[in-house]
């Protein structure tokens, strides 16, 4: 049961390195930007992880209500906004990505690289 | 019980994110991305964090599918190539994955009252926070009024990646000839007839999300793309025309650069009326009544701002694929 309290974190850990495997092994533009989104996901599910108390609550306070326990609004503000920044950087990566498609035809890293070698 | 529950969605999200690496199909891999990004709203839920929980799901689960899935419709579906040399990837990742898990053990349980993190000062925001803000959702206060500098700085990066992608894809001229009128999903049905009757609650949910922020989850953010997700459905079902009639791109412009001036000249005003740049407690007679004006001001710059840029970025996508 005390193993079970770093659950979360061996997930973050192997969905850090799933996501990085992408980006360093595949060969598809859209699969390393696919890969990108899931290296970003972990590191919010470790912030989030961090902000639980246990037998706490979400950090709304009620009037009236005492001995509440809130977990930590901080980690939470942060991820929220970079949720949004992360889906606008994906969105520009992605336009690169189609403007790649347009000029070389295709979004292999492998074939792009071969048509820089003989132009 | 619970933790029995979220054992099973974390193991479903590691799950869904090898899917998503191994498939070939990249439709497949997306739609897979969608379902991750739901897991993981869930699995914020369980950790108390309903604020972002909620921008995950607008987010994660709505906006970016239909994103991603405009930019796959210009690029092709299928991968080509099998991963050539996996061995030495394969071998750094494990080597990595391994280091992460034993510094783990090092790091408090969940839930652990005594952690680090819980020592240093966000005691002093739960404490201070109904006296100097008085606002339920102390999330909201953080964001909007504590660390408005920050949120500040976040709105201008989605104004800068919106004016990247509309560079990039290049905005479609006025002069440019229309595209053939598209039906979108209108001859099919059950969509039309479904599809229609909820976007005006889509949209409706949304505009509770950013004005009910200050007492319970939401705000700027996650209306912006709640309401964005309500216009792109409408896109999706009567055609991207239609989409641009009801909200044309001139007025999508406007809300972007809108909705981050409006969240600049509040914290003008603030200096204007002797304050420092957004501090709130100035803007009124009373300070918590500047406060709660503040707050409500610079939530609604955001909400604006991330609903046109979400939306100028979809459409730009969309009016490619026409080409």
């Amino acid at each position: 049961m005390e193993l079970l309290g770093l659950y979360n974190y061996w997930v973050f850990a192997i969905l850090l390195m799933v996501g990085f495997y992408a980006v360093i092994a595949k060969s598809n533009l859209i699969k390393k930007l696919l890969g990108l989104s899931i290296f970003q996901s972990a590191v919010f599910l470790l912030y989030i992880t961090m902000d639980k108390v246990e037998g706490g609550t979400a950090p709304i306070i009620q009037k009236g209500a005492t001995d509440q326990i809130f977990s930590n609004p901080l980690p939470q503000v942060l991820i929220l906004t970079a949720i949004v920044v992360g889906i606008s950087t994906t969105a520009l990566g992605m336009a690169i990505i189609v403007r790649i498609n347009e000029a070389y035809g295709t979004i292999e890293e492998k074939e792009l690289q071969d048509q820089n070698r003989d132009p | 019980m619970i933790v029995l529950f979220a054992i099973f969605l974390l193991t479903l999200l590691v799950i869904s994110a090898i899917a998503i690496v191994r498939v070939k199909n990249l439709f497949v891999a997306v739609m897979l991305m969608g379902i991750f990004s739901l897991l993981m709203a869930s699995t914020f839920f369980i950790l108390d964090a309903a604020d972002v929980a909620l921008t995950e799901a607008a987010i994660g689960a709505g906006v970016s599918t239909i994103i991603l899935l405009s930019a796959l419709a210009l690029t092709g579906e299928h991968e080509r190539f099998a991963t050539a040399n996996r061995w030495l990837p394969l071998l750094v990742v494990t080597i990595t994955t391994t280091t992460i898990i034993y510094a783990t053990f090092d790091k408090p349980r969940l839930g652990d009252p005594e952690a680090p993190v819980h020592q240093h000062v966000a005691p002093w925001y739960l404490q201070n926070t109904p006296e100097l803000i008085d606002i339920p959702n102390v999330v909201t206060a953080v964001l909007a009024s504590f660390r408005g500098y920050d949120t500040l700085g976040e709105v201008f990066v989605v104004l800068t990646a919106c004016i990247g992608v509309l560079f990039v894809l290049g905005a479609r001229p006025e002069d440019a000839p229309k595209p053939a009128k598209q039906q979108g999903l209108r001859h099919h049905l059950i969509p039309k007839v479904v599809g229609r009757l909820l976007v005006p609650f889509i949209v409706l949910f949304g505009l509770y999300v950013q004005f009910h922020g200050d007492f319970g989850p939401g705000g700027g953010f996650q209306a912006g793309a709640i309401i964005a997700t309500g216009i792109m459905l409408y896109a999706v079902l009567e055609g991207e025309t239609a989409a641009l009639k009801a909200v044309p791109s001139s007025l999508l412009m406007a809300m972007v650069a809108g909705g981050a001036i409006l969240y600049g000249g509040v914290g003008v005003a603030a200096i204007l009326l002797g304050g420092n740049f957004l501090d709130y407690s100035v803007l009124s007679s009373n300070p918590v009544d500047g406060q709660h004006l503040g707050i409500l001001l610079v939530e609604l710059g955001v909400g604006i701002t991330v609903c046109g840029a979400l939306l100028s970025i979809f459409h730009a996508f969309a009016a490619r694929e026409h080409k």
